[in-house]
């Protein structure tokens, strides 16, 4: 394995990312003792299969051990050595990683030992730390450091533990802090290795480059039996990169973590810009000695460890300090107690949220405890023994303990907190725990004598929002501000109409900002960035619960400032202000006695000075910011209202941006908030990138004035449009934070979740520091220029812009508009040349779209080919028959596109040996068969989505590719849905659902928060259809290249790199022009990673998201692509003429409709289709003879053959360089730059070989079998295989029931059941993990609470967390409580379960829950099928159950009336339940299913029940959602014609 | 867009005529505006396309989508300034254009497209009557000077361009009014001729300075306007008709269609025979009338010679009938070969497709009939089409006028062309490109016609349109002016 590659090329080390398996053992009472510590190298041996390997699969990514001190052990070091060891508590044990090179050691040693003595401590002594290399791998031995540990003795100065802590911590601070400068001036480059896991009185963590089972091994302290420790928690890692090193391995000196914290790169920033706020009397003088806090190149688990360490030196108690850093959802929470929301509120003053997704273990060695994020992505679950020892862990089973022995089992539940206190020799629940901080100090009062809410300001007087302008005016400076038609008409017509971001459909394909030739807003240089695979977004509608908009403007206070309460503070409840708002903070001294000091800074500049007059603006912008808050103003506004024929507005990004950064350096930003006054603002977008730079909150004046003169004949006038544009930006902006998986706006603000595409990284450094800009590009010269020219149109004489504005032309074609690839030419002779077969229109096509000299549209346009010397005989390159096979059409679903459309694609791609994509949302089970004339509609492509729509067993056997998708091109980050009206009956059954109500995709895949989740979906899929490629869909964006690589290591087969310009059927519009990047940048970056990796031959690569000639494939496969993806271009060729209005229904050529009416007109042949595709075949041919290259498979990687040219005389994008895109990474793998091996899924291990095998003569319809099996948390995907073969045999409708029976003892791993066929019956006596009855295609699961346990099964967890995700038919019983996320998606499957954690039944479009125990929050959102009954004795369900989509109901008691409608006692196929009428019988259909309940598992709960069941029915409560019974209603009600004929 | 499915609710309406029967007995416009309501409706037709071909499909490329929705939603108003951002003349293309805009419609793929043209046509005489469209002067003037010869469409509309830019704009007609073809090429029942005059008064009043009856290189010479102006335009037209090689040619009775249909004009406009007709009156009355030539021209021919009361008017055309219905998978959005009916042809007309005029026949030096040969088409080798006669197919076609519509092979090489010593290109037209409008002389641009050969209207339009912008980049070396 090389050692970990600095930045080159696209590669960089900041974009790895971890995530992983946690967990601890503890004993409450604080006994220490050997076995916990064994017990804790156990967990992670059993907690393996969470990590990863990486090329070598002899290196892991890393595995730990945090241990108490073993003090005997030290005793015994001491006598040895000759040293008197302090009674414990009273040493320190630095655990130290020393450079291997001998003059960088001794430097390190040197300048720890210089500091322990400055700051009074003493030194006892060097302990070699005793270690055991066996096993290890040649590579991570290469890289071991000298392991040694340096036991220091208390000062005499110093008074407690605590003291000595904190003393400890300036040492090491002092001592780490200055390390790279040394290592600079020494010339000792090594001596940045030297690095401490621990440094603490108390703990002392013992890690590595280890596997899991190497931990207890190599360090030999921790098999000692003289080790002894009352916790170990451990941690065993999965990074996305394979460049994984000693001190990446956690735990950390205080936590250990599963997740990742996406908003890191923000919290970093406020944290360092806290330098002259912050005051401790604890730390003292020894405060400043530890600057800077975080280290920009420190992973996100570093960063918060040390947030963690600074807030606990600074006093805070462990649990409060994990409550300020990751706090619950308090804002929307109507049912937290006041106080603790209080103590939140107050809170969120001091510290921005750490958001997650995340599950955090922590321990400061005398409690130990851990806590899930708001949103509950990351299981943990914990047992608590009658040994008095807790075991918490991502997955539950990792150590086998006798049942008996079981107190309790329990999870993490989302926002929560487990705390052992171990010196109280008690376990502090999150109740009491929170409630005694929060009543530790009067938070409410606090509060509310300093928290100002600036709704409740009154207005100040007389304020006239045409003060200083005329309205005649508004024309001139719309136009100064780049305002076109479209700007009115695409968003702030419909924003201020509908109170919605407006949605579009079909691909980008305008050229990016830096390519165009019309000025564009600097908005339009920044990507958003969005979550895929190592966390997950968030669904802002519904889980609207955990997300936030509140905003705090102004100072913060002093984080370590404990006796606080005298801080104001102020408030809004979202960041855009109306005028009145603005005018209130201008006025805010008057209003509040001069807690608030307001200045107005002028953020334009004089248009005499031109473009070179806009660099000196921003010194003096920033010069005056920084005088204004030294002259104690605490919040800038920063307007460009002066703006006007003699003034040019400053991007108001761009302003924001520059004093943002100019107070964090200055460490003043801290003490002033940031407010934005510009005429700028108006989509979505451009108040992301206020708000990411460090905007609190921003005045829209210019398109509320807008608004203002469009309002005057509309209802409600100008107001009503305000508040609802107002409210739209608002959900435009939860939604961009919501694809990054962040919840609130206090830490979306300042998090540069953004990638710079075509900006130079001198002007990106020095103004938005911290943002990454990969193919540089315009300048602060290209920038001014562009706000001249709109200056100029606006204040000039242009007879166009005289009383109009600018077309636009980027939401549709214009011709004085932005260029389009897809021009009506183009789109003319690309669809002559395909249907006359004309290969002269062809080449004008492709001509119109590859001449770049005229129209530069994308960065592929910026390369040229060096051909050969010599070319070869276009006879000689592979043929065109051959090339085609390489190639597939995009995932278009069945639902957004029509049949004819679908089947179009299908036939034409199976005929060529190419592939086409279902897309989300099944596939009609007659396309599986071949037709008679041999064609076949079948999708060689399954596309495995969110939403999981149609995905069951038979589906999945049915592919030769099953495609995860991650994200997609035209909404990264984002869900979907498909509306009500496009839900014919024939997309119902195929999707399993009710005709006429609407779907919807989650934003996250529920089973996918992380990458080790990847793996384990991955892993599904294998095994129940291991002859199918495994493939995940990316989109191009920073970092890309960095997760592929973790995909790769999740033994996915193929990965596919989309980018930005890729289509949709429907997507607001933000995230269809705002969203990704290039794949061009995509897929070198991960054709770089892959190969610094040693993965690239692994895995198959494919490129997709705006493919439109054979030019582009010949770019593609150079670049490194094996295969490659075409949507919008074989849609246009059968007929596609992009409108632009699928998300409408109203496709006039019948493709992306469901109309019967307009799906007549489709008149798309496959022949259309097979002519494109080859014309772009014979077209990549000419290129391969020109450049000398036979086959494909030569072109691939070869980047050597591509070069980059000057941008031709353009204006702005000449300063474009590409040379970090054409890197050539040096192969770090003997195998080459292509796909030429396969992956090792490991599924030889599985039991289900021998279910399979015990099973043939019922899988040949023979006698049933049974089947026992002893199983633990390592047994995943138990019955996936077994129903994999089911379906090929048998299909969807599998075998009858009862024919396979699994009898199961023990923990399952995860995915218990998944995909389980019908006629099989999974009964489990024990529990299981996270996602049983995944995709339940049928099966019958029983999980139940083992005889010998004495637990209330209504009190204990039995099975994890999103359970039946996905589930389409069969049945499921579970004695006990359930996780997060039970039954979300759930299409048809009917299950029973004693208790639920938060989410329960979450897009829920079919089947039957019976809850019989206690139900977390946010139960049924947007549920839009089924119906489920909840057991509600205390009246507590409807406070919990989101009431968006769903009606609660009392449930009627039986009436004795029963007919072919009523419930029946089994399911009578696979697609019927068997349920009967949802609209009635709800008494018999309920006490079908307890009484099943009871039979399947004996629950005394059921029992219970049915004994009185006449008052049991009248605590239950039955929720229905109301667009469901509107569509059975609608269905029961004979069709209106039909009345008529009577 | 304003209403999404307009399209599946509304169904095609256009203007209708006045019947033949009334219409025939004026001279005047027989179009029947819909009703604004009506309109509307129609408006909601138009889907807002992402790729809106009409837009492209038109020269001028109108945002047909843009003010379609405008006056979906009733704001004829915006609706006219965003007409006019791109059409200079919409009352003329509204009445005159084949509309290329409908065939590329989206619509007209497989349904009947958006009634463009009459929405195009209703907006802007609604303006007019309105009192919505005024003068628009300059804010400043350029002291620069620029005089444009011809005053047909292209010449006017570079003309208004210019002026409006800031620049003292001289125009040059031979003809006694301004207008050019406009003027005296269409007939007033497809344009009435007030139309012009109300464009000409507010482009007076922008500045334009009209000289008509002024013939450049006759009266003035090229070398005077260079002398006097800082750049001169030529904008003169393609006015060299197409001529019949035919034995017998000078029959009295044999004319050139552009002859018949100015004095015809000139008569409507009130003036006297001796000045619509110095040569000699061509009248058509109680006479069987032969147009020759299938085109726009002839059908003005047909229209004219059916209201001076001929006997009967036969239409032919040498290439073969075109199908009724084109390929629409193979043509649209581009402009089609197909069958089309003009309101000319419609008010009776007998049309002979695939004939070939071979012989004029007469009697004392006046036409009396014309001998014809039937042709058949077929693709040669090559793919091109190649006639021959049908044998034993010739015929004899009672004349007693014939006017010649065959089109216009490009402007006269005498005169004007000469003395500004411009270069032509290979059809004889003048060479300049359509970036620049340059001409091989330096300060002398062509647009419109005289660049181009015969074209549309609407085509004339824009060339004077860009080319105005060429003039005043050169002029002032940036312009603000759209192309």
């Amino acid at each position: 394995m090389p050692a970990a590659p600095g930045l080159q090329g696209l590669y960089d080390p900041r974009n790895e990312h971890d995530s992983c398996g946690v967990g601890f053992v503890a004993n409450i009472k604080g006994r220490k003792s050997h076995e916990v510590i064994s017990a804790g190298l156990e967990i992670l041996v059993n907690l393996d299969h969470r990590g990863a390997v990486g090329a070598d699969p002899l290196v892991g990514d890393g595995a730990g051990c945090l241990i108490q001190i073993p003090d005997r052990i030290f005793r015994d070091w001491a006598r040895g050595a000759g040293v008197d060891l302090p009674a414990s508590g009273d040493y320190a044990v630095a655990m130290c990683f020393l450079p291997r090179q001998e003059a960088a050691r001794d430097t390190a040693i040197g300048q720890f030992e210089h500091f322990i003595r400055v700051e009074g401590q003493i030194l006892l002594g060097w302990r070699e730390v005793p270690v055991d290399t066996t096993g290890l791998g040649e590579a991570v031995l290469a890289q071991m450091p000298v392991i040694r540990q340096a036991i220091i003795a208390r000062g005499p100065k110093i008074s407690d533990q605590d003291a000595f802590e904190r003393k400890i911590l300036a040492i090491r601070k002092q001592t780490q802090n200055p390390l790279p400068a040394l290592a600079e001036r020494y010339g000792l480059p090594d001596l940045t290795d030297f690095y401490m896991p621990s440094c603490s009185s108390r703990t002392v963590v013992y890690k590595g480059l280890l596997l899991a089972p190497q931990v207890g091994t190599f360090y030999r302290d921790l098999t000692d039996p003289r080790a002894e420790s009352a916790l170990a928690m451990v941690h065993q890692r999965f990074s996305t990169n394979t460049f994984p090193s000693w001190k990446l391995a956690h735990p950390y000196r205080f936590i250990a973590h599963n997740g990742e914290i996406n908003t890191v790169r923000g919290n970093a920033n406020w944290m360092n810009a806290r330098r002259r706020t912050l005051e401790s009397e604890l730390l003292g003088p020894d405060l400043d000695k530890m600057w800077p806090l975080l280290h920009p190149t420190d992973s996100d688990t570093a960063k918060l460890d040390n947030a963690l360490e600074l807030l606990l030196a600074g006093g805070y108690p462990l649990a409060h300090a994990m409550m300020m850093l990751i706090p619950e959802a308090w804002a929307g929470n109507p049912l937290m107690d006041p106080d603790r929301r209080a103590f939140y509120e107050y809170h969120a003053a001091l510290m921005e949220p750490w958001d997650g997704p995340a599950a955090i273990a922590f321990t400061d060695g005398r409690q130990i405890g851990a806590t899930l994020d708001r949103n509950g992505l990351r299981p943990a679950r914990f047992v608590i023994t009658d040994q008095d020892h807790v075991i918490m862990a991502s997955e539950v089973g990792v150590l086998s303990i006798p049942e008996e022995r079981i107190l309790r089992k329990w999870r993490l539940q989302p926002g929560k907190m487990l705390l052992i206190d171990m010196e109280a020799g008690r376990i502090i629940e999150d109740e009491e725990i929170k409630h005694s901080l929060a009543q530790a100090q009067p938070y409410a009062e606090w509060l509310a004598a300093t928290q100002f809410k600036l709704e409740d300001l009154p207005e100040p007087p007389l304020w006239d929002p045409a003060g200083a302008n005329s309205p005649s005016d508004l024309l001139d400076r719309q136009q100064a501000f780049g305002y076109t038609q479209e700007d009115i008409a695409v968003f702030l017509e419909p924003m201020s109409r509908t109170g919605e971001d407006p949605i579009g459909s079909m691909g980008t394909d305008t050229p990016l900002a830096v390519l165009s030739r019309r000025p564009r807003l600097l908005y339009d240089y920044f990507k958003q960035n969005f979550a895929q695979v190592t966390n997950p977004p968030i669904d802002p509608i519904r889980e609207e619960l955990v997300m936030s908009l509140v905003s705090m403007i102004g100072p913060r206070p002093n984080l370590l400032g404990r006796q606080a309460g005298t801080h104001k503070r102020l408030e809004v409840s979202q960041p855009v202000l109306t005028n009145g708002d603005l005018e209130k903070i201008r006025a805010i001294s008057d209003l509040l006695d001069g807690a608030f000091r307001t200045v107005t800074l002028d953020a334009t500049w004089p248009a005499a000075a031109g473009v070179e007059g806009l660099e000196s603006a921003l010194d003096a912008l920033c010069a005056a910011a920084t005088d204004a808050v030294l002259a104690d103003m605490n919040i800038l506004i920063l307007s460009d209202r002066a703006v006007s024929a003699d003034r040019i507005p400053i991007p108001a990004a761009l302003a924001t941006a520059a004093v943002h950064h100019r107070l964090i350096r200055q460490g003043l930003r801290m003490q002033t908030g940031l407010v934005v006054e510009t005429g700028e603002a108006r989509e979505v977008h451009h108040f992301c990138v206020l708000a990411g730079f460090g905007a609190e909150a921003i005045n829209p004046y210019l398109v509320l004035e807008t608004l203002e003169s469009l309002g005057y004949d509309r209802p409600g006038g100008a107001k009503t449009l305000t508040k609802n544009y107002v409210k739209a930006v608002g959900k435009g902006i939860l939604k961009v934070m919501s694809k990054m998986g962040i919840s609130t706006y206090q830490s979306y603000c300042g998090a540069q979740i953004f990638d710079a595409v075509g900006l130079s990284s001198a002007f990106v450094d020095r103004y938005f520091t911290g943002a990454v800009s990969l193919i540089e590009g315009a300048g602060l010269t290209d920038i001014a220029s562009e706000c001249v020219r709109r200056h100029r149109d606006a204040y000039g004489d242009a007879p166009l812009y005289r009383n109009m504005l600018d077309v636009g032309g980027i939401y549709g074609f214009r011709v004085r508009g932005e260029e389009h690839a897809w021009t009506p030419e183009a789109v003319a002779s690309l669809q002559h040349a395909v249907r006359g077969n004309l290969p002269d229109e062809y080449a004008s096509f492709a001509r119109s779209i590859n001449d770049q000299n005229r129209r530069l549209l994308t960065l592929r346009g910026l390369m040229d080919f060096k051909w050969a010397e010599t070319p070869i005989p276009l006879e000689e390159v592979e043929p065109a028959s051959e090339i085609v096979k390489r190639f597939s059409t995009g995932a278009m679903s069945f639902g957004s596109i029509s049949r004819e459309a679908h089947t179009t694609l299908a036939i034409a791609m199976n005929r060529i040996g190419g592939r086409s994509n279902t897309g989300e949302g099944g596939e009609e089970a007659d396309r599986y068969k071949p037709l008679p004339n041999g064609d076949s509609m079948r999708s060689a492509i399954k596309q495995v989505a969110s939403g999981r729509f149609g995905v069951t067993a038979e589906y999945l056997v049915n592919a030769d590719d099953l495609q995860i998708k991650m994200a997609q091109g035209a909404k990264p980050g984002e869900g979907g849905q498909l509306p009500g009206d496009k839900v014919d009956a024939n997309i119902a059954r195929v999707r399993h659902a009710t005709p006429g109500v609407g779907l919807i995709s989650p934003p996250p895949h529920h089973d996918i928060y992380s990458i080790e989740d990847l793996a384990q979906l991955i892993h599904d899929l294998k095994n129940v259809n291991p002859s199918s490629r495994v493939s995940v869909k990316l989109v191009s964006e920073v970092g890309v290249g960095t997760v592929a690589a973790g995909v790769a290591k999740c033994r996915a087969d193929h990965v596919t790199i989309s980018g930005f310009e890729g289509g949709t059927g429907a997507s607001p519009l933000t995230s269809l022009t705002h969203a990704g990047s290039p794949w061009e940048i995509g897929l070198a970056e991960t054709q770089q990673t892959l190969l610094l990796n040693g993965l690239r031959s692994r895995i198959c690569v494919q490129v997709d998201g705006g493919l439109r000639t054979g030019r582009d494939v010949a770019v593609g496969a150079l670049l490194g692509a094996d295969e490659f993806g075409f949507a919008t271009a074989p849609l246009i060729a059968a007929g596609c003429i992009m409108m632009r209005k699928c998300h409408l229904n109203t496709c006039p050529v019948g493709v992306a409709t469901q109309d019967p009416v307009l799906r007549a007109r489709f008149t798309g042949q496959p022949e259309h289709v097979i002519n494109y595709l080859f014309f772009v075949a014979e077209e990549l041919r000419q290129i391969m003879a020109q450049l000398g290259l036979r086959t494909v498979r030569e072109m691939i990687g070869r980047v050597d053959r591509l070069d980059a040219r000057a941008a031709l005389d353009h204006w702005k994008a000449s300063g474009v360089d590409l040379s970090r895109v054409l890197h050539q990474a040096p192969a770090g793998h003997a195998l080459g730059l292509w796909n030429s091996e396969r992956q090792n899924h490991g599924l030889e291990g599985a039991l289900d070989h021998r279910f399979i095998a015990e099973a043939q003569d019922a899988l040949a319809g023979g006698a049933p079998a049974v089947i026992t099996a002893t199983v633990r948390n390592v047994n995943r995907s138990l019955g996936a295989m077994l129903s994999g073969e089911i379906a090929r045999r048998f299909g969807h409708q599998g075998l009858a029931d009862g024919a396979i029976e699994l009898k199961l003892t023990g923990t399952a791993g995860q995915s218990l059941g998944a995909f389980l066929a019908r006629g099989v019956t999974v009964e489990l006596t024990g529990d299981a993990n996270d996602y049983v009855g995944k995709s339940l295609s049928g099966g019958r699961i029983i999980v139940r609470a083992p005889k010998e346990a004495r637990r209330d099964p209504t009190a204990n967890i039995i099975v994890g967390n999103t359970v039946l995700y996905g589930a389409i038919a069969g049945e499921a019983y579970f004695e006990g409580v359930a996780g997060e996320r039970f039954a979300v998606r759930n299409s048809g499957a009917i299950a029973v379960v004693e208790g639920l954690g938060d989410h329960g039944c979450e897009y829920m479009t079919g089947g039957v829950v019976v809850v019989l125990g206690e139900t977390g929050r946010n139960f049924a959102a947007g549920m839009s099928g089924g119906v489920a009954y909840v057991y509600d004795p205390d009246g507590k369900f409807p406070a919990l159950c989101n009431s968006a989509m769903v009606s609660l109901e009392p449930i009627a008691p039986a009436n004795g009336e029963i007919d072919d409608e009523a419930p029946k006692l089994e399911a009578p196929s696979v697609w019927d339940s068997g349920m009967g009428d949802p609209l009635r019988f709800d008494a018999e259909r309920l006490r079908g299913l307890v009484a099943r309940h009871h039979r399947h598992t004996g629950s005394a709960r059921a029992a219970a029940l049915l004994a009185n069941w006449d008052l049991a029915l009248t605590r239950f409560v039955k929720v229905i959602p109301n667009d469901y019974r509107n569509a059975l209603l609608r269905a029961r009600r004979p069709a209106p014609h039909a009345v008529a004929a009577e | 867009m304003g209403s999404t499915t307009g399209f599946l609710e509304v169904t095609r309406r256009e203007r209708g005529y006045e019947p033949p029967s009334s219409r025939l007995k004026t001279w005047r416009e027989f179009v029947l505006p819909l009703p604004p309501p009506e309109l509307e409706r129609q408006a909601s037709r138009c889907m807002s396309c992402g790729i809106p071909f009409c837009h492209t499909g038109c020269p001028v490329n109108n945002l047909i989508p843009d003010w379609n929705d405008l006056t979906y939603r009733g704001d004829w108003r915006s609706a006219l300034d965003v007409l006019h951002s791109t059409n200079n003349f919409p009352e003329f293309t509204g009445r005159v254009c084949p509309a290329p805009c409908e065939a590329a419609c989206t619509l007209n793929i497989n349904e009947a497209p958006v009634t463009i043209k009459t929405i195009e046509c209703q907006i802007v005489d609604r303006g007019w009557e309105e009192g919505w469209i005024s003068p628009q002067t300059p804010l400043a003037a350029t002291g620069k000077s620029v005089a444009i010869v011809g005053s047909g469409p292209a010449g006017l509309a570079c003309a208004q361009q210019l002026a409006r830019a800031g620049h003292a704009v001289s125009v040059f007609e031979k003809n006694d009014r301004i207008g050019g073809l406009l003027r005296y090429g269409i007939p007033d029942f497809k344009m009435e001729k007030t139309l012009i005059d109300r464009r000409l008064d507010q482009m007076a009043a922008e500045g334009v300075s009209f000289h008509p009856s002024v013939h450049v290189g006759v009266d003035v010479s090229v070398a005077d306007l260079l002398s006097q102006y800082d750049s001169i335009v030529l904008a003169g037209g393609a006015e060299r008709p197409r001529d019949l090689d035919l034995p017998e040619h000078s029959l009295d009775g044999v004319h050139f269609a552009m002859d018949f249909l100015t004095q015809q004009n000139k008569r409507v406009a009130g003036d006297p025979e001796s000045a619509a007709a110095p040569a000699g009156i061509i009248s058509a009355r109680d006479k069987h009338v032969v147009v020759i030539g299938g085109g726009d021209t002839g059908s003005d021919c047909i229209g004219t010679a059916n209201r001076q009361g001929a006997a009967s008017v036969t239409q032919l055309e040498i290439m073969p009938e075109p199908p009724v219905h084109e390929n629409k998978a193979l043509t649209w959005p581009n402009w089609p070969l197909k069958l089309r009916t003009s309101s000319s042809q419609e008010e009776g007309c007998e049309r002979d497709f695939a004939v070939a005029t071979r012989r004029a026949i007469g009697a004392e030096g006046r036409i009396e009939a014309l001998e014809c040969a039937r042709l058949e088409w077929t693709r040669g080798p090559d793919g091109r089409l190649v006639m021959t006669e049908v044998e034993g197919g010739g015929f004899t076609l009672r004349a007693d006028l014939v006017l010649l519509a065959m089109g216009f092979i490009g402007p006269h090489p005498e005169g004007v062309l000469e003395q500004a010593g411009v270069a032509l290109d290979a059809r004889g037209a003048v060479a300049a490109n359509t970036e620049d409008y340059s001409t091989s002389r330096d300060r002398i641009f062509a647009c419109g016609d005289m660049r181009r050969g015969q074209s549309l209207v609407v085509w004339a339009i824009r060339e004077g349109r860009q080319c105005a912008r060429a003039v005043d980049l050169a002029l002032m070396g940036t312009s603000d002016l759209p192309r």
